[in-house]
């Protein structure tokens, strides 16, 4: 049975691929290095990553993962040391490209965050707030259908509908996240890039985000770093393994858990370091 | 479907305009408050340079009789119209002081009055036409110059502005500033102490710890108000002394003290604490051993703030009187005595255009002082930096 | 015998006394040691103890005379007391010697006295705040028995001309009576204020913008502390500047506008309060606004936010509180000041709204009332005082609430450096 078809993959592609999963090119990255002021911390990454899937990258602390993660929407901009080479491309264009515009970019790549970090205003404002800057919505019913819209997509609608006007902060960790999901989500960007989003989360939060992925991979893009390997083996549909900022092995998700290409991913995921 | 980059682009032209324009405001908010700075210094420099040269005149002194009694008649009476009346003065005294020089006759430089003075240099002044062409001879025969003022450090203050120096409000300032420290230092770094190292955190220490940022906001003249309320008018500490002032002034500098000496104290981390107490020390024997000589560089650069902060202040002391008139270097704490600010407001009141640079003056060395006081500061803080 | 004769040998006695103290306590203590029996506490701290049981007790009797004397009037020569003080310290000295022993915990009672002086010393700037409160409420108090206080607070003519005659009890002849109003003292004060904080807050906030959001490193550190060097000026020294180089430019500016300024108007001492104003502001929004996580920026930037918009919507509106509080702390130090206004800003109580007019200011009338050579007891000197307790009520609001604030802030993002 040949539901995982095993050969010598390009560079970038995965080992296996998922034949569950769709396979339109979202963002491609080819020899991909980054230096913070002297030491490397990427090093010839290479890897397609495919719309409308989950693609999580996993690997112990420190190995590059979000490092990489902030190269899809040039996080890494806002640090001064950092030099970046290779090309990262989204719709044929060369994210870091002079020309590109990073807010037009972050536009299009959303972000959420390890911790939590709704704006210091009100629920309702937390989501509209980008989408009217953006000129995405401008009367009022417009706006409320929106905010409506994403916090039903992120799940939160049943619990703040009636006190959408308290501050955002107000609401509980879980709950919080997933407001900055709705606010990710409001911009209808192409990816969303997830940086250990449950890592400061209750089990039980986990689990509700866990589902919200899975729901929201329909409409995006997610890449997602994580340190929990089940979460990855729970909802991703490709994983890559990263180490000391290579990436060692990118695999279909089942395959790489049940049976990994590399000896490294095996000593990971079972447990000999880590 | 979601829009390509370059749709997007496109919307944010007028929004990356927007944002780079605050950034240029922004930018030109601080250059104004340098630009601010720069004028600021650039005037006083203006104003306050000339005061350092002074016009001396050189004349011939005959000491006959009559000058033992009028020192206006030792000069030729052209000369005396350009001399200091301060200098006509002495010649009596010194020729009490020494009657060997009665019937001789000598060549020396002196000061010319305040007049003549503003006259070269170009500013207003009283002289009319035919004293300003004598002075202009003078000028070009060499017998007028403008020369270092060494009068203005050595001399206290004068109603004749060519006679009028800072020595004595400097000296007036060093015993305000000994009273202050005396006061102040040994109070603040206690109650930093106790607020840092023994209170319990109660009602009581909550109040201190607020009353103190309090404290450190109050007007300075509600300070002065106290001083002439309770030090004087109950206590009877006699007014307008450097005691009096230098009492008030502590009051004020305690919260700035306190606030250095806690913020140095909370640096030294705990472990030291944790490892002076695990050897058996007493909270007293930590503190006294190990905390304190930790945080003296801190303590010191926050002290000599706080008094930088006092040497400047003048509306407290106004109120307890310290804008006395005082012509000679005084040398007690009881006495009457005024303090460079203070100097300086008294001469800012003066009608006199001559005042002007002197006031310019005085303000100049007062900034020299301070900025040598606070760069102190900061090369103490600098080079006792720690990071734990 | 001088007092000061007699202090300096007190003194001396006193120390001797001291030294006796230390030195037999030490040997008595080594004595003991000497035999073998274990003691609580080492001889130098025995000694110490013995000092501290002289001199304590007869300093602290010779202060309570001395304060008795000043506050009942109690005639008690100081011969007298400072001998009284001797004998009790001469019999402190006898029990610290006859504390010596074993079973006695020197260090700990040592700690416990070092404890209250310490204690002591925090009182101080209690008393300090309740030394100020009493001596203005006290004068005011007297003020409001010549005045009454409705008047003051909402009469508009302030001509306290008259009051030394109805002092000098020739009331009668003072051609019309003297008026304490002060609502054109507050009104100048406060024109004056809001003129400083025209240019303070925008200055100050925009300043700290760019110092926390768009300047490089190199210059954030050069700048800061240069802004302060605005903050360390003597106030003497603006009020100098404001009257002798801004007023003329001001009066030639409104000139050339065909307008016509007093050399005492009001924008002078107002335009130079606000540049020493401007690193209060300045300094305090910086670090408050370097306090705002970066998580909250990041958030806003991974939008497809412009670095502007960041700023305006979310970094000003989370530091919101910290720059309230420091731009309340601003206005209260600009209502205090007084140099400045002593200097630059006019002595005529002037109602107007006109900020090239010359008014005059709180802190100004404070100043005359008490610098004359008025009698104490007149009302324009206790006047004085009246008007601080207001500036001391108004202020001291300012600040709790500015203190309030920041807390909220503080407690809001966790940080304790502000």
């Amino acid at each position: 049975m040949s539901r995982h078809e095993s050969s010598r993959p390009e560079p970038g592609q995965p080992v296996t691929r998922n034949t569950d999963a769709h396979h339109e090119l979202s963002i491609r990255v080819r020899d991909l290095s980054l230096w913070y002021g002297q030491s490397q911390a990427l090093k010839n990454i290479n890897i397609d990553v495919y719309q409308k899937n989950i693609t999580a990258l996993i690997g112990p602390s420190g190995c590059g993962k979000s490092t990489f993660l902030r190269c899809l929407n040039r996080m890494n901009d806002l640090i001064p040391s950092v030099r970046i080479e290779g090309l990262v491309e989204m719709d044929g264009r060369d994210v870091n490209a002079a020309k590109m515009d990073e807010v037009a970019l972050r536009r299009r790549v959303g972000m959420v965050f390890q911790k939590p970090n709704p704006f210091p205003k009100s629920i309702y404002d937390n989501v509209v707030y980008a989408p009217r800057m953006h000129d995405l919505v401008s009367r009022k019913p417009e706006q409320d259908e929106l905010v409506e819209k994403a916090l039903r997509d992120a799940g939160l609608w049943e619990e703040v509908k009636d006190k959408l006007h308290q501050p955002g902060t107000s609401l509980s960790g879980g709950q919080q996240q997933r407001l900055c999901i709705a606010r990710a989500i409001a911009v209808q960007p192409d990816v969303i890039l997830m940086d250990e989003p449950t890592s400061a989360l209750d089990p039980i939060s986990t689990a509700t985000i866990e589902d919200l992925m899975d729901k929201l991979k329909q409409q995006f893009t997610i890449i997602t770093v994580t340190h929990n390997m089940q979460q990855a083996a729970r909802v991703a549909d490709y994983t890559a393994f990263f180490h000391l900022g290579e990436i060692i092995e990118y695999n279909d998700t089942r395959t790489m858990f049940a049976n990994p290409a590399t000896k490294k991913a095996e000593d990971y995921i079972t447990g000999r370091y880590g | 479907m979601s829009q390509s980059f370059d749709d997007i682009s496109a919307q944010l032209r007028r929004r990356h305009r927007q944002s780079s324009r605050l950034k240029w405001i922004s930018m030109g908010a601080l250059g104004l408050a340098g630009l601010f700075l720069v004028l600021f210094f650039a005037d006083m420099l203006n104003k306050g340079l000339p005061a350092f040269q002074q016009t001396y005149v050189e004349v011939e002194l005959t000491y006959n009789e009559d000058a033992t009694r009028m020192g206006r008649a030792a000069m030729e009476p052209e000369d005396a119209k350009i001399v200091s009346r301060s200098f006509e003065r002495l010649i009596p005294g010194m020729l009490r002081d020494d009657p060997d020089l009665l019937g001789t006759t000598e060549t020396r430089w002196v000061l010319a009055n305040g007049e003549v003075d503003q006259y070269l240099k170009g500013n207003r002044n009283k002289l009319s036409e035919a004293e300003r062409q004598a002075v202009d001879e003078k000028v070009e025969s060499g017998q007028v110059a403008l020369k270092f003022n060494t009068t203005f450090f050595t001399e206290g203050d004068s109603k004749m502005s060519e006679r009028a120096g800072i020595m004595a409000a400097a000296v007036g300032t060093v015993m305000t500033m000994l009273v202050t420290l005396a006061i102040a230092f040994p109070i603040g770094v206690m109650t930093a102490v106790y607020l840092e190292e023994f209170a319990p955190d109660n009602r009581l220490t909550q109040i201190i710890e607020i009353n103190i940022n309090n404290l450190a906001a109050i007007p300075s003249i509600l300070f002065g108000l106290l001083g002439l309320a309770i030090f004087i008018n109950f206590f009877g500490v006699p007014r307008s002394s450097p005691l009096v002032g230098g009492m008030t002034l502590a009051l004020m500098t305690l919260p700035v003290i306190i606030i250095a000496t806690r913020t140095a104290l909370r640096s030294v981390p705990d472990s030291i604490r944790h490892a002076a107490f695990g050897v058996g020390c007493s909270r007293w024997q930590v503190v006294r051993d190990h905390v304190l000589p930790l945080a003296m560089p801190g303590i010191m650069t926050g002290s000599i703030i706080g008094l930088a902060q006092a040497m400047g202040e003048t509306a407290p002391l106004i109120i307890v009187g310290m804008v006395a008139f005082i012509p000679d270097v005084g040398a007690s704490f009881t006495q009457a005595a005024t303090v460079l600010p203070a100097q300086v407001f008294t001469w800012a009141g003066e009608p006199e255009q001559a005042f002007v640079e002197k006031t310019a003056g005085g303000i100049l060395v007062l900034l020299a002082i301070l900025i040598f006081l606070n760069a102190t500061a900061v090369v103490l803080r600098k080079k006792f930096e720690r990071r734990w | 015998m001088q007092t000061n004769q007699l202090l300096a040998m007190f003194s001396g006695v006193l120390l001797l006394l001291g030294l006796i103290a230390f030195f037999l306590g030490r040997a008595k203590a080594a004595r003991v040691r000497a035999t073998g029996t274990a003691m609580y506490a080492q001889p130098d701290q025995y000694a110490w103890f013995a000092v501290l049981a002289t001199a304590g007790p007869a300093i602290t009797v010779g202060a309570i005379g001395a304060l008795l004397m000043l506050l009942l009037g109690a005639d008690i020569p100081t011969l007298y007391l400072l001998a009284g003080s001797l004998v009790i310290a001469a019999i402190g000295l006898l029990v610290g010697m006859s504390q010596v022993k074993p079973d006695f915990h020197a260090r700990q009672a040592i700690e416990r006295v070092i404890r209250w002086v310490l204690v002591a010393a925090a009182m101080i700037s209690i008393f300090t705040t309740f030394g100020i409160l009493f001596s203005i409420v006290f004068e005011a108090l007297r003020f409001f028995q010549m005045h009454s206080f409705w008047d003051f607070i909402t009469g508009t003519v302030w001509n306290p001309g008259a009051s030394f005659l109805a002092a000098a009890g020739r009331g009668d002849e003072a051609g019309s009576a003297a008026q304490f109003g002060s609502v054109p003292l507050f009104a100048g004060t406060f024109m004056i204020t809001a003129i400083a904080m025209l240019v303070a807050i925008p200055v100050g906030l925009l300043s700290a913008i760019y110092m926390a959001e768009f300047a490089p490193r190199r210059v954030r550190t050069l700048a800061k502390p240069t802004l302060e060097v605005l903050a360390g000026i003597p106030t003497v020294v603006y009020g100098f500047f404001a009257a002798i180089t801004v007023a003329p430019i001001i009066v030639d500016v409104a000139g050339f506008f065909g307008l016509d300024a007093s050399f005492n108007n009001a924008v002078a001492p107002g335009l130079v309060m606000g540049i020493m104003i401007i690193p209060f502001i300045s300094s305090l929004s910086d670090d408050v606004i370097n306090a705002v996580p970066d998580s909250m920026r990041q958030g806003s930037l991974a939008l497809g936010m412009t670095k502007g918009e960041t700023i305006r919507d979310v970094v000003i509106p989370a530091a919101l509180p910290g720059i309230i509080s420091a731009s309340l702390l601003a206005v209260s130090r600009a209502l205090g000041e007084t140099m400045i206004v002593v200097m630059a800003a006019g002595m005529r109580p002037n109602l107007t709204a006109n900020p090239l007019e010359d008014m005059t200011t709180v802190t100004v009338r404070i100043v005359a009332a008490l610098t004359g050579d008025l009698e104490f007891e007149s009302a324009e000197t206790l006047s004085a005082f009246a008007l601080g307790l207001v500036l001391f009520t108004v202020t001291l609001s300012l600040n709790l609430v500015s203190v309030l604030m920041i807390r909220r802030f503080r407690e809001k993002y966790r940080v304790n450096n502000l």
